[in-house]
């Protein structure tokens, strides 16, 4: 697969009719192996075996189901968010507000529910608007002015940030929220985000699952829709694609609210099984999902990506904040370990696709 | 008389047996200002099908212009724009689309990283299935796309490659067959051979042939007179926002065309001042009245 691609059209003579097609005849297949490894999500997953193997090695409590259970939910609440993330950043954008919209969206449904004395239910729907409105002003401001998406999400950021602590001390005079355990559908809404059930004796909290099942949602919506078919072209080229006639300001601006989506699931995860919200969390996190997203092959520039490389990605980072725990060593390392594991994956990544799309 | 007083009105040409019917598209003293710049103004211009209209200009002649309002990314402000003796007014491509006008594009017409058969359906996919589950009808979008690259006599091995790693004229030829297949009854190239070597804009005005030859009327956009002469049936030639010449194939010679596209008209003004430099070669260069014969009369007007 060496020589094969020279810069001359591949045209011949028209085509003889009949089975036997012919075929350009200059370029050689690829083996399968390396077709295989060009694909950025397959990288990802090799480093995240990587670093399974290792903390296998160095923390024997990684090998334990429970401890296994664990890092999977760890990994689910930041996969959940990381895979709207991931298709935004397909897209061609990333959104900076999506750590303190997560928190954004668990203040409202709560303080709403608690402070009307209404159904939780009523808090839930609420907050599930705001965080779609967030995702779509979002959205529209970029399409609108034509802005980076870095300036109009880093305002939001602010905002946000802002706002979440200042209406919660308004309202609650407090930094956290009232206790809503209590409330009139709680237990309903709690075995929706954040209920657990045994496998084998394992304790697996429903995140995991949820997680799943979006990822496989997300991989056949980018893969097998329209919608996905946007999604790749108004992050690869997006002056082509609103040419040949893709609604390019829906497709970013549902993009957007797709991450509104997330952040209102992962909001509704932390509210029901911490009862209560910090209202200065979530600063920092819109930094773990994007980098999620990259360690999973998502292309920083929007155009290409996976949605099942953020789920491997996702799963690396649950693996080392867990797994340096297991080992016994200062959580502290923590951050300096994940930023040697991004650069690290991402010049593997970028390495193995070279050696792999070769030609 | 100069081509630039005859040419910017009443240009057009009535020549009826070179007019196979009505135009399908027809630009009458249309024109496109931004704010306090006036890039367009006063051009009239025909396009027949099974004619290929070449418009020739240098750059910011105001070429992309003339493109983008038959193609609905920008709106005209002066004149008016008729597709099938109807007046229209587009305000996105998707308008232009549906009337049958396509757009390759020099430099946007794909995107790059994604599979070749995607690129050929971007925009108007296939797709199978009731609603919550409808799905690209892949296996069919394939085969069409190979099919009419095919028809257009392009074979490729692999159409899962991305389009990025074709070439230039591969590309082009890729965006041609695909405006073809979508039903479009104008084609408009801007620039397509731009950027390519003369074997490969052989290969491209070997499409733009063949996509005549199917019924459709094309508007190749180019600055080279030579590929235009190769090809087109009708010759208009921008310059500074306005029409300067307009001419059927039978009354302009490639020699006149090339003149005009060269600048043509100022030279020949120049001729004088520069036949006084030493070291400048002036007998070569036309004499203004030889260029003003394929311009349109003034009468001509329809």
């Amino acid at each position: 697969m060496s020589m094969t691609r020279q810069a001359e059209p591949a045209v011949t003579t028209p085509p003889a009719p009949g089975p036997g097609r012919q075929t350009d005849g200059r370029t050689s297949r690829r083996s399968p192996a390396l077709r295989l490894l060009a694909r950025p999500e397959v990288g990802v997953l090799l480093g995240a075996l990587a670093v399974l193997v290792f903390f296998l090695v160095t923390a024997p409590p990684v090998r334990d189901g429970s401890s296994m259970a664990n890092i999977l939910y760890q990994s689910s609440t930041i996969g959940i968010m990381a895979l709207p993330v991931a298709l935004l950043m397909i897209g061609g954008e990333f959104d900076l507000s999506a750590g303190v919209a997560v928190i954004t969206s668990a203040l409202t449904a709560s303080m709403l529910s608690y402070q009307l004395t209404m159904n939780i239910w009523v808090g839930v729907i609420v907050a599930l608007a705001v965080s779609l409105g967030i995702g779509l002003f979002n959205g529209w401001l970029l399409v609108k002015t034509g802005l980076p998406s870095f300036l109009v999400t880093l305002g939001t950021f602010l905002i946000l940030q802002g706002v979440n602590l200042a209406v919660t001390k308004l309202v609650t005079g407090n930094v956290a929220t009232d206790d809503i355990s209590d409330m009139e559908g709680f237990a309903q809404a709690k075995a929706i985000f954040a209920s657990s059930f045994d496998i084998g004796g394992v304790n697996v909290k429903i995140t995991v699952v949820w997680w799943l099942v979006f990822a496989a949602l997300a991989t056949w919506v980018l893969l097998r829709t329209k919608y996905g078919n946007w999604i790749f072209a108004v992050g690869g080229n997006k002056e082509s694609a609103r040419a040949v006639g893709v609604p390019v300001t829906f497709t970013k601006i549902s993009l957007f609210m797709l991450v509104g989506f997330g952040a209102w699931f992962v909001g509704m995860h932390q509210l029901f099984s911490f009862n209560t919200v910090q209202s200065g969390e979530g600063v920092g996190q819109e930094l773990i999902y994007i980098a999620a997203a990259v360690i999973g092959g998502c292309l920083l520039t929007g155009g290409a990506g996976s949605a099942i490389g953020p789920v491997f990605g996702a799963f690396m980072f649950g693996l080392v904040q867990q797994g340096i725990v297991y080992a016994g060593w200062n959580p502290d390392w923590f951050k300096a370990f994940l930023g040697v594991m991004l650069l690290g994956a991402v010049l593997i990544n970028l390495w193995v696709q070279r050696t792999a799309t070769r030609r | 008389m100069t081509p630039e007083n005859t040419g910017t009105h009443g240009a057009v040409l009535t020549d009826p047996a070179a007019e196979p019917g009505a135009p399908v598209v027809e630009l009458r003293g249309a024109g496109k200002s931004y704010g306090n710049i006036r890039a367009l103004h006063g051009v009239d211009l025909k396009v027949f099908a099974n004619q290929v209209t070449c418009v020739l200009g240098d750059n910011g002649a105001g070429k992309s212009t003339l493109i983008k309002i038959i193609s609905g990314l920008h709106q005209h402000t002066e004149g008016e724009f008729l597709v099938d003796g109807g007046a229209v007014r587009f305000s996105t491509p998707r308008e232009a689309l549906d009337k049958g006008i396509a757009t390759v594009y020099q430099d946007l017409a794909v995107v790059p990283l994604m599979p070749v058969w995607r690129n050929f359906f971007l925009g108007s996919e296939l797709t199978k299935g009731p609603w919550p589950l409808r799905r690209l009808d892949i296996e069919r979008m394939k085969q069409t796309a190979d099919e009419e690259l095919r028809n257009m006599g392009i074979v490729l091995d692999d159409l899962e490659q991305p389009i990025g790693t074709l070439s230039g004229g591969q590309r082009q030829c890729v965006a041609i067959a695909r405006a073809v297949h979508f039903g479009a009854r104008v084609l408009i190239l801007d620039e397509p051979t731009a950027a390519l070597g003369v074997k490969q804009s052989g290969v491209v005005l070997k499409y733009i042939a063949a996509a005549r030859d199917r019924g459709l009327g094309v508007i190749f956009i180019t600055h080279n007179p030579h590929h235009a002469y190769m090809v087109g049936d009708h010759f208009s030639v921008l310059r500074l926002g306005t029409m300067e010449l307009n001419a059927s194939r039978a009354d302009v010679s490639l020699e006149e065309l090339t003149n005009h596209m060269a600048g043509g008209t100022e030279l020949a003004a120049l001729k004088h001042e520069l036949s006084q430099v030493r070291g400048v070669d002036v007998d070569e260069l036309p004499e203004a009245g030889d260029l003003t014969a394929p311009v349109a009369p003034s009468e001509g007007k329809s």
